[in-house]
């Protein structure tokens, strides 16, 4: 049996830089059978104790090795309402490939890919499975229809609930469709799996921004027994330095939601946007990546990517910074940013940097930087993109009296995910902060048993 | 969808529609805004909502025509629909305690500075209108605001209208004649708030403006909006679109609101463009 598993076919670095396919092009049938062989079906399952919502993965991907890849999707499904989405996008090497026994003395299996494909399978071939609904009356309300919005309506409509999401934007996905770029997570992808919950009944309400047009009081008024807000954490943080207001100076929120969401990469579109020729990106996590990947393909000669750590600590998905790496993106790390110069005409010229070395571990568990005295020096740049992280949006907690939050903005939680307010469940990155897609679904999937219950119990 | 009721062309540039909004017409207040996006392809654009009828379930924006998304949304007619429209968004106007205050509109502003009249005129509140304009043909609303006002003076630049001359002559002449004023609201090109605030700051008024920074989802996601006030970054969209202006950095946002100067290919003949 193979130590290593089955490589991803991507499309080769130099091409895939100038345009926004997708990179990983996924298994095909044999590949996938090859890996899904690799899998000795242990006894005590010790991956799923890694996968936050319990996926049956050998049980899936047993099926794989049958070839009976309708199944294996009946199988992800039964707990996961997106696998099209996760094998693409879940932190799968720190979750459920980290517990994989094949693991420890070779490599553990791919189980994302192999998710992906049984997901990617279905899309194209599947049939569609006819939802008997069963109606029990009941109404609830889901603010936000990111992945925490998206599978909390998915378990409650399941389960006989009539269910609408609100959302604010004018396409439901939140970050799914905002944030993460085309290449790494294809929006048709997203569509389908919406399109999905629409077709099961969940009806989805655009413009809809709860707090201004409706508060959660309205909601109430108007019948929703129950809500659940799943609004992510979409407040962008700015670093406070000179120079932070100078045109060509984006939040990576603005930048990729101008390239996602609105499409400024393709002609038909009329969404404006600065093709830099030089662009620094500053933080180090996923959102870091996809702003400096996106800027590449918007035609940067050179794209550098700021951290004040190591490598080592970058919250970034080891597999999307080896992709960046081969895309010809610049990482220089150890290094800040102190203030970003102008030139006369108010635009970005430069972004002035210190080196810093790392001290002590501190409360985060990784290891501090401090700032190297007289090692300031000039990178010459003209965009600038700040991703050094998100905090949830006061909205809704400034429009609802009695609705709790900590002082990072984050809503506060029983372990059934109810907020201060009864009857309103809260979950995924408006609680967690800036966390995970497969974090926010498990959520939502908690939210909607616990609303199950409330309402069980009330009535 | 929201279908347009009603279109009114108010000068050669500026046009004014009726929308159907029901929700949106419930909550609005005056100093709001919608963000809307006329199909697939377009950009959002956020414009003020100019008036509102709760019944009826209406909204009404006026707009002036300066780029691409604006002149694509004046070529609509009654009975087409906007693909996309939210709101009300911003934090509507309050004003506490005033008893006279002088409302200035510079061009197409005017269509947000006459809602803003018209709340506190109808609060028995004394209201002076300053009005300027380029040229008498780009005069609006010079019957809606007589309505809700006691005075109403208007100036033009070339002054083929009434007084020759800029909003802040006639500001300046209002604040040396009468010492009872307790507010001032200024709404137009960023050019003009920033020497309006210059001007009220001398005099210790109280000066409101509203801002007009780019922006992308209206609900504090992009951060594009940001402008800083007091030293300290706000967004516009969410914190605003209503600033004390005298404590408002113009400077930086007539910079910034240059931002995609190049990529629009055209000058911004509305606010504040160089
Ligand atoms: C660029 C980027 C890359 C990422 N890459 C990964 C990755 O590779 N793997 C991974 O696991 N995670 C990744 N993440 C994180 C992951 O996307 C988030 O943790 C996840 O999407 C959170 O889901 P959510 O449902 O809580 O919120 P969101 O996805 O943020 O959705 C919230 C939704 O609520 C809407 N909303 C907000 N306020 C209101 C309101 N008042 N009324 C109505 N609607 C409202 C928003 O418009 C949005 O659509 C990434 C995030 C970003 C930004
Ligand atoms: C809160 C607010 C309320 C407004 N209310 C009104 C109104 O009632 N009537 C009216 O005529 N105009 C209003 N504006 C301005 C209006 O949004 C712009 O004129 C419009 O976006 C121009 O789009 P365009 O494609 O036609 O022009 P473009 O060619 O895109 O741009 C012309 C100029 O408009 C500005 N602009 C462009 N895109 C945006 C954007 N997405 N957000 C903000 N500004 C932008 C820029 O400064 C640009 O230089 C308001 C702006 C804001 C922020
Ligand atoms: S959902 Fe994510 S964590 Fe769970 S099995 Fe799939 S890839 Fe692994
Ligand atoms: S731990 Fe690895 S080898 Fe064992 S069942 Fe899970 S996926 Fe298969
Ligand atoms: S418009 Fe995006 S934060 Fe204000």
């Amino acid at each position: 049996m193979s130590l290593k598993r089955v490589a991803m076919p991507v499309q080769d670095p130099l091409i895939r830089q100038t345009n926004f396919n997708e990179v990983s092009l996924g298994y095909s049938e044999e590949m996938a059978v090859d890996e899904a062989k690799r899998c000795i079906n242990c006894i005590n399952k010790p991956c799923i104790s890694g996968c936050p919502v319990s996926v049956n993965i050998p049980e899936f991907i047993n099926l794989i090795v049958k070839h009976d890849y309708e199944q294996a999707y009946k199988i992800i499904t039964k707990t996961n309402s997106l696998p099209a989405i996760c094998g693409r996008v879940c932190p799968q090497e720190t979750q459920c490939e980290a517990k994989c026994i094949r693991g420890i003395k070779a490599e553990a299996i791919s189980i994302g890919r192999l998710e992906r494909f049984v997901a990617d399978c279905h899309l194209k071939n599947g049939e569609y499975i006819e939802h008997i609904s069963i109606v029990n009356g009941h109404k609830v309300a889901v603010i936000g229809s990111g992945p925490a919005g998206l599978s909390c309506a998915n378990d409650l409509i399941h389960l006989g609930y009539s269910v609408n999401i609100f959302e604010a934007l004018h396409t439901p996905g939140g970050v799914l469709v905002y944030g993460i770029p085309e290449f790494r997570l294809p929006k048709e992808v997203v569509e389908s799996e919406i399109e999905n919950l629409k077709k099961l009944g969940v009806e989805i309400q655009t413009n809809m921004v709860i707090g201004k047009i409706l508060t959660v009081g309205d909601l109430e008024k108007m019948g929703y027994e129950a809500i659940f807000i799943g609004t992510g954490a979409g407040l962008p943080n700015f670093m406070g330095i000179v120079g932070e207001d100078l045109i060509g100076v984006y939040s990576a929120n603005e930048f990729l939601t101008r390239i996602n969401l609105m499409k400024a990469y393709l002609d038909e579109y009329d969404t404006p946007i600065k093709k830099g020729k030089n662009v620094a990106v500053i933080g180090g996590g996923n959102v870091a990546i996809d702003a400096a990947r996106c800027a590449k393909r918007l035609g940067a000669d050179h794209v550098f990517i700021i951290y004040r750590r190591s490598i080592e600590e970058m919250p970034a998905r080891m597999e999307e910074i080896n992709h960046a790496k081969e895309e010809g993106i610049i990482f220089k790390l150890q290094c800040n940013p102190i203030r970003i110069n102008s030139n006369d005409k108010g635009e970005v010229s430069a972004i002035e940097c210190v080196n810093m070395e790392l001290g002590e571990i501190d409360s985060s568990g990784r290891r501090r930087p401090h700032v190297i005295n007289n090692s300031n020096h000039v990178l010459e740049v003209d965009t600038v993109i700040i991703a050094i992280g998100t905090s949830p949006n006061p909205l809704i907690k400034n429009t609802t009296d009695e609705l709790q939050t900590n002082n990072q903005g984050c809503f506060i939680v029983n372990d059934q995910l109810l907020t201060s307010k009864l009857g309103v469940y809260a979950g995924g990155d408006a609680v967690t902060g800036a966390a995970t897609v497969i974090l926010a679904m498990a959520a939502g999937k908690q939210a909607a048993k616990s609303i199950h219950e409330y309402l069980l119990n009330k009535y | 969808m929201n279908v347009i009721l009603k279109k009114a062309q108010l000068n050669q540039h500026t046009v004014l529609y009726e929308l159907e909004a029901p929700y949106i017409a419930k909550k609005a207040n005056a100093g709001q805004f919608i963000i809307l996006r006329i199909n697939e392809f377009g950009e959002r654009i956020p414009l003020t909502i100019a008036d509102y009828n709760r019944d009826l379930g209406t909204i009404t924006i006026i707009f002036q025509t300066v780029g691409k998304t604006t002149l694509d949304l004046a070529r609509l007619n009654v009975g087409d629909s906007i693909q996309d429209v939210v709101g009300p968004l911003g934090t509507s106007s309050h004003f506490e305690k005033v008893k006279k205050v002088i409302v200035i509109g510079g061009g197409v502003g005017c269509a947000i500075a006459y809602p803003q009249a018209k709340t506190l005129f109808k609060c028995g509140i004394d209201i002076d209108i300053v009005a300027g304009f380029r040229t008498h043909e780009l005069i609006i609303l010079e019957d809606e605001m007589r309505q809700v006002c006691n005075r109403l003076f208007i100036c033009t630049d070339d002054g083929s209208y009434k007084e020759k001359g800029l909003v802040t002559d006639i500001l300046k002449r209002l604040l040396d004649e009468e010492k009872n004023y307790d507010l001032v609201i200024a709404i137009g090109p960023l050019v003009m708030m920033k020497y309006i605030c210059k001007l009220t700051e001398l005099y210790h008024i109280k000066t409101i403006v509203s801002l007009n920074p780019v922006m992308v989802d209206g609900t504090g996601m992009c951060g594009g909006c940001r402008v800083r006030v007091d030293g300290k970054i706000k967004f516009a969209c969410v914190d605003g679109p209503d600033f004390d202006g005298l404590l408002v950095d113009f400077d930086e946002l007539i910079n910034r609101n240059n931002f995609y100067k190049e990529e629009e290919k055209h000058m911004c003949k509305l606010f504040g463009g160089k």
